[in-house]
């Protein structure tokens, strides 16, 4: 299964990886970790006045699977509205990736799938703390 | 270069242990995971077997023929446990389900039930598996106690200089591993636990990855409490092991509560068993003792030094050979004979998950990942490692074969 795993694609955005960097003045950010595997990822995202995402681009560490995975889902971010991004699930991950995974590496696949969302979510859920306080 | 006369027959030993007929996506398996659990020979599944097949009633319960022969099997092993590690009397070794459960009844009964106040000191090191971390963090969360930790050098070794500075008048219990699981390190116990009594301190080793590769005796190192589990030493899973001095074991609190360890129960007050009995509540996993005392059997036939020297052996050619892969960092001291038979590494090329599971395809089983030691890789400024560990099963063909790997990651990942 390990060489199916790391096919040209995944290798391709490991070791190239597309939208590697912080963006300081983003709109939306979250960060997350793997504790099994000590993958870490941080994304953030750009949005416009009709909600729609203009740069994405995320920084961390970790095996190849977790990094490819968010470098090709950054790409598939852009030009995407906040609302369509929040539909993404799990399911157009690991079709995104296009590769087998085993359970312990589905954890690393779908991690920029919970950072990303934890992005999206992050300002209702500032903005629902405060209507509490 | 020229390697020592082998003490130990592999391939002989290799057919005592019917996992190895397994074949791993087609090849034969390569088991380098050893310092996580390891393999099994026949000896010990079939005394597994025999105590279901022939002798297993309640132990210590039953006054019939069965009941007997089943406390004696169970308490046989228990005194074969007590010669391995050259403990004083059979009293002194309480079964456990393992390592962290031995350190978990200390840490409760000992500091949380016994006599440690707030502001009392805890030393352990930087190098701790988790299992030496967590109980003792409970004691700084529930009684005070203030914990401090070791450092280590650059090459692994623990700076034994801070010793003077952190065993202290304050300092009652002195936590540390024999034998680093990441690093490898093998720590001067002898010298740590003088240092404790000292203080009047105690002195608990974390044996897991020491009693099942070398020769241990606890009376030589003169530690009050020490740890370790059967898995890790050829033997079943759920058994372990917490040896302790009799006046220190006497002087804890049991952890569980229930049948076996009591003398006399009225309603609302009750009295302990004597030793070792007082901390086995429960029906006791009496087959994997069996097994446990089984796997004695093995090993004291291939004998400890023997194991040991062929672990020295095994470390010298591997930490040769890894050192040619380029760009590759080895975590811990550098001399085959100051560390356990493991090897921790990193390659720039490859996240360790990555590494393991390129070395799968090719039958290869190595760990990976933080290896329950967070703050040592914290220390280290490493998120993970791989890790080669070796038993008496392993062969410097199996160093081959993860070099061989190790090549191929680097092309796919290069």
């Amino acid at each position: 299964m390990a060489y199916e795993m790391y096919q040209e694609q995944i290798l391709d955005h490991y070791k190239h990886p597309r939208n590697r960097g912080e963006l300081p003045d983003a709109d939306l950010r979250a960060r997350d970790y793997n504790p099994l595997c000590g993958d870490d990822l941080t994304i953030f995202l750009k949005t416009d006045e009709k909600g729609t995402i203009t740069e994405a681009k995320f920084v961390g560490q970790g095996c190849a699977i977790s990094q490819s995975s968010a470098s090709m889902l950054t790409v598939m971010l852009k030009g995407k509205s906040v609302s369509e991004a929040k539909k993404i699930d799990p399911d157009r991950i690991v079709r995104m990736l296009g590769i087998p995974l085993s359970a312990v590496r589905l954890k690393c696949a779908l991690l920029s799938l919970q950072v990303l969302k934890k992005a999206l979510f992050s300002k209702e859920l500032a903005e629902a703390e405060t209507v509490k306080e | 270069m020229e390697r020592a006369k082998p003490g130990i027959d592999v391939p002989r030993i290799k057919k005592d242990f019917p996992i190895f007929e397994r074949k791993i996506h087609g090849k034969p398996l390569c088991y380098l995971d050893s310092a996580a659990t390891s393999q099994k020979p026949k000896q010990v599944l079939d005394a597994v077997n025999e105590f279901y097949s022939k002798y297993n009633a309640n132990v210590h319960r039953a006054i019939y023929e069965l009941g007997e022969d089943a406390t004696r099997e169970f308490e046989g092993a228990r005194e074969k446990v007590a010669r391995f590690i050259n403990a004083k009397s059979s009293s002194e070794i309480v079964f456990t389900r393992g390592t962290t459960e031995s350190i978990n009844i200390v840490a409760y009964g000992w500091g949380m039930k016994g006599k440690l106040r707030k502001g009392d000191e805890i030393v352990s090191t930087v190098m701790e598996h988790h299992s030496n971390h967590i109980p003792w963090f409970f004691l700084q969360d529930h009684v005070g106690a203030k914990i401090s930790w070791i450092d280590i050098d650059d090459e692994g070794y623990l700076k034994m200089e801070e010793l003077d500075r952190l065993i202290t008048d304050r300092t009652k219990m002195v936590a540390v591993t024999q034998c680093s699981n990441v690093l490898g390190t093998i720590n001067p116990i002898k010298e740590i636990a003088k240092k404790a009594h000292e203080v009047n301190a105690l002195c608990l080793v974390d044996a897991a990855q020491s009693v099942p590769h070398s020769p241990v005796d606890v009376r030589d190192l003169d530690c009050d409490l020490l740890a370790f589990s059967g898995h890790k030493m050829l033997g079943p899973t759920g058994i372990g092991v917490l040896y302790g001095k009799e006046k220190v074991l006497e002087e804890m609190e049991p952890m569980l509560g229930g049948g076996e360890m009591i003398r006399e129960v009225h309603l609302g007050r009750a009295t302990w068993n004597d030793i070792p009995w007082k901390f086995e509540a429960g029906t006791p996993d009496s087959a994997g003792a069996v097994g446990l005392g089984a796997a004695i059997d093995y090993l004291n036939a291939i004998g400890m030094k023997n194991v040991r020297m062929h672990e020295v052996e095994l470390n010298a050619y591997g930490l040769d050979m890894l050192r040619n892969i380029k760009g590759i960092r080895i975590l811990g001291p550098l001399d085959p004979k100051m560390r356990g038979g493991l090897i921790a590494f990193t390659i720039p090329e490859a996240h360790p998950h990555d590494i393991a599971a390129i070395l799968d395809a090719e039958g290869i089983a190595i760990r990976s990942g933080h290896n329950c030691a967070q703050p040592l890789m914290e220390r280290c400024g490493i998120p993970a490692t791989a890790r080669a560990s070796f038993y008496v099963y392993n062969s410097p063909e199996d160093v081959d074969r993860l070099v061989k790997g190790l090549k191929k990651v680097q092309e796919v990942f290069g």
